[in-house]
């Protein structure tokens, strides 16, 4: 046991931030402080993906046969830490983190070629059609028809929650296409694009209020949408499976980096603002040890994360454990913009609208308060999400009950 | 990065599991608590002579088995798997700690009588008015001739009532609770005017009540330099933590195997327990917390010889996790067994109550989470 870095990785260190340093331009900075969920708006997001594709960054988990860095352990959790610790955009992940292990393990050949290229380049935006109306956390209670009629399915029904539809070529998509006593068997998952005819999307704005054209999440309504049986992934009925697969790497990530740089703006914060006692906010005790509490939390995570990470080989699934980092890195996450609206005080409640107007000119009119109060509120709405997205961490206990506790 | 263990690491685990599984079951422990002495002398032998772990830490030099804190760690979770008496924590992380660290000139002398089993070490430093403060002494050692004399009263030394020497801290110089003027002292616990008042722990261990009246000790009794041991104190201090932290994860993984077995076997409303969802979460909550305290277990463990600084900051945030995790997975274990968790026959009650105090030891939850937030915040750009 060991917690050293060996030379090379030190140097590896060196070569991650002065590319940081250099791509991650004040633009993006400025607009990445404003943000209100961690992304950018889409021409953001693609700039700064297509810059981690053209150094070969883009897809670090991806097996090296597939474009990937083939990282040791030690390289991801250097990444990781610099690049959240820099407070970069989050890549979208329903491509290059979702849906593409799906495609690399369980897709044909021709599917692997017409499909993984543009993902490596940030050249196609996927979304995800797994919940609907009446199928949240019985996600296999799904509804979805696909009928064959020649060689296409025609589906009938709807999508909802879906991160980023209005920006996505391609959605990946769980539909019925028999119907089974057992609810997990007769579906199958599809890709399709998302400007087949009889496809339309319904915006739902969200507490955080988002500008018109940026929501994060949409209904999706799908009538006699055709899509070709060739766009199956894998056979007809195990879709269910390759669901599961995929829910493996949307929740298996390493929260403790972002929630670092999520603690390390809270500070900052903190440090500025008055406690009104005559000191600033950080020297206050209640708050200190808040503060204190949840960099422990963190600090545990990231423990936990380096053991589980450090025994992984790029392109494996986590395990059953992606649903305990998914649990504690949710916690962390809501539990860090909670503190940050705390510490915001008073100016967290004027509502900005859109926070990178004054950024594309279109107004000069002052904020009420210091900038990085806009975002507080929103942020904190915005990510009570955390606890519901990918599985609420209710149905991740079940998980665990099952797969880890044998129960 | 690697955390991984090193084959010879694995063996000591295997070897130490493998003997107290034949030797230490939980009768055997009740026994041994309840008998006079309140430990087994012969098992000690065993640690040194059949096990050969009392050396796990020391390296070859010292007659080691050529290890570090990771041995310390992997002995101490065991340890705690098993609720181990006998007083590795005070001989070998303590005593041994000093010894390793103090320059003394019979150091190698010493730590080999360790090794042996023949010399046994309590860790005299708590006074009734310090709390976790480990300056606030009121313990005095004057300088007379060449030695010193010791006078003062310290507070629940565990393992005191089996030691053949003890390491105390006392004042040389300076005011209460300033942090020059400490020293620390290793001394035969049968010098003339040491009185001791021995008393069972809740726990099951074994503690004195330690009064100096005017105890001679020469001067090589000294451990490390005269008026500045405080900063070697906390070294030790946190190495201690770390193995009572490793202790702590052993105990609490034993609570939630034997919650579990139970959940699976009660039945209810004519099923077993454990197909409750309420308890189902609850137990998984408790899987986490185990997990956790784990990581954190290997991080302290990992970075003791660190800076004081990042040292410090890595124990105090370690000590935070486990004490909250040994409350939540021994309350819950209780819980969720009922009535015959509130029985003294069942072994989960017993680890509840070695946990429970392992919350306390060496500085509570409180007490480490305002030592990491001055090392963490107030050092921050």
């Amino acid at each position: 046991m060991d917690l050293a870095f060996a030379p090379e990785d030190l140097k590896f260190r060196d070569e991650v931030r002065a590319w940081i340093e250099q791509a991650y331009d004040p633009d993006l900075r400025r607009q990445m402080a404003q943000s209100k969920n961690g992304y950018l708006d889409k021409a953001g997001q693609v700039k700064w993906q297509k810059l981690l594709g053209e150094k070969g960054w883009a897809a670090v988990n991806w097996p090296v046969e597939y474009g990937g860095p083939g990282w040791t352990p030690s390289q991801h959790y250097i990444f990781n830490m610099e690049m959240s610790l820099a407070g970069v955009p989050t890549s979208s992940p329903m491509g290059l983190k979702m849906v593409a292990p799906v495609i690399m393990a369980f897709g044909s050949d021709e599917q692997k070629k017409k499909h993984l290229p543009p993902i490596l380049t940030s050249d196609i935006w996927w979304c995800q059609g797994y919940s609907e109306p009446g199928s949240g956390s019985d996600l296999a209670s799904l509804q979805m028809r696909a009928v064959r009629d020649g060689d296409h399915y025609v589906l009938n029904g709807s999508k909802i929650w879906t991160t980023h539809a209005q920006w996505a070529d391609w959605m990946f998509c769980l539909v019925r296409t028999s119907q089974e006593a057992k609810p997990q068997n007769g579906i199958s998952f599809l890709l399709l694009e998302m400007n087949t005819p009889g496809i339309t999307i319904r915006p739902l704005p969200t507490l955080d209020g988002p500008v018109e054209g940026e929501q994060e999440i949409n209904q999706v309504f799908f009538e006699d949408v055709r899509v070709p049986i060739s766009n199956r992934i894998g056979e007809e009925g195990m879709g269910w499976t390759y669901a599961k697969y995929l829910l493996e790497f949307e929740r298996g990530n390493a929260y403790a980096p972002g929630l670092m740089n999520m603690l390390h703006k809270v500070r900052k914060i903190a440090s500025t603002e008055a406690s009104g006692q005559g000191t600033s906010l950080i020297q206050d005790a209640d708050f200190r040890r808040k503060l204190a509490s949840l960099e422990i939390k963190v600090e545990s995570l990231n423990a936990t994360e380096l053991r589980i990470f450090s025994a992984m080989a790029s392109g494996t699934p986590v395990g059953p454990a992606s649903s305990m980092l998914k649990l504690e890195g949710s916690e962390a996450q809501q539990a860090i913009t909670e503190l940050t609206l705390e510490a915001v005080g008073n100016y967290s409640a004027p509502f900005i609208a859109d926070t990178w107007a004054d950024m594309r000119g279109e107004t000069n009119e002052p904020r009420p308060g210091p900038d990085y109060a806009a975002p507080a509120a929103p942020t904190y709405l915005n990510y009570r999400k955390a606890s519901i997205y990918a599985g609420s961490n209710e149905i991740q206990h079940n998980i665990m009950a099952k797969l880890i506790l044998g129960l | 990065m690697d955390f991984n263990f090193t084959e010879e690491q694995s063996m000591l685990r295997d070897t130490l599991a493998s003997f107290l599984q034949d030797k230490y079951s939980f009768d055997t422990r009740r026994a041994s608590v309840k008998s006079a002495s309140g430990w087994r002398a012969d098992y000690w032998k065993a640690f040194a002579e059949e096990l050969g772990i009392l050396g796990a830490p020391f390296s070859e030099d010292l007659g080691g088995l050529g290890g570090s804190a990771i041995e310390n760690m992997i002995v101490m979770e065991e340890c705690g798997k098993a609720l181990v008496i006998e007083p590795y924590l005070g001989t070998v992380v303590i005593g041994g700690g000093f010894l390793k660290y103090s320059g003394h000139a019979s150091a190698t002398d010493l730590i080999g009588g360790i090794i042996g089993g023949e010399i046994i070490t309590a860790f005299a430093y708590a006074e009734p008015q310090g709390r976790y403060n480990l300056a606030d002494l009121k313990t005095t050692a004057k300088k007379d001739g060449s030695g010193y004399v010791l006078n003062g009263h310290k507070a629940v030394v565990l393992g005191a009532p089996w030691a053949t020497h003890l390491v105390v801290t006392a004042r040389t110089g300076g005011s209460q609770r300033e942090a020059s003027g400490v020293s620390v002292f290793l001394v035969d616990k049968a010098s003339a005017g040491i009185v001791t008042r021995d008393y069972p722990t809740v726990d099951g261990q074994r503690a004195s009540e330690v009064y100096f009246e005017n105890v001679s000790i020469p001067a090589d009794a000294l451990i490390g330099v005269e008026g500045a041991g405080l900063p070697l104190i906390e070294k030790v201090v946190d190495e201690a933590i770390a193995a009572i932290c490793a202790e702590g994860v052993g105990a609490m993984r034993k609570m939630h195997e034997n919650t579990l077995e139970y959940a699976r076997q009660r039945k209810q409303f004519g099923t077993a327990i454990a197909n409750f969802q309420v308890l189902q979460h609850r137990m998984v909550d408790m899987f986490i917390n185990v997990e956790q305290s784990l990581s954190m277990t290997y991080m302290a463990t990992l970075k003791l010889d660190e800076s004081a600084h990042d040292r410090a900051k890595a124990v105090s945030a370690a000590k935070v996790q486990i004490g909250r995790s040994c409350k939540f997975v021994g309350q819950a274990a209780i819980q969720i067994h009922g009535g015959m968790g509130m029985t003294d026959e069942l072994a989960v009650g017993h680890y509840f109550k070695r946990a429970t105090m392992i919350e306390g030891q060496f500085g509570s939850v409180d007490h480490h989470l305002r030592r990491y937030e001055h090392l963490s915040i107030d050092t921050a750009a």
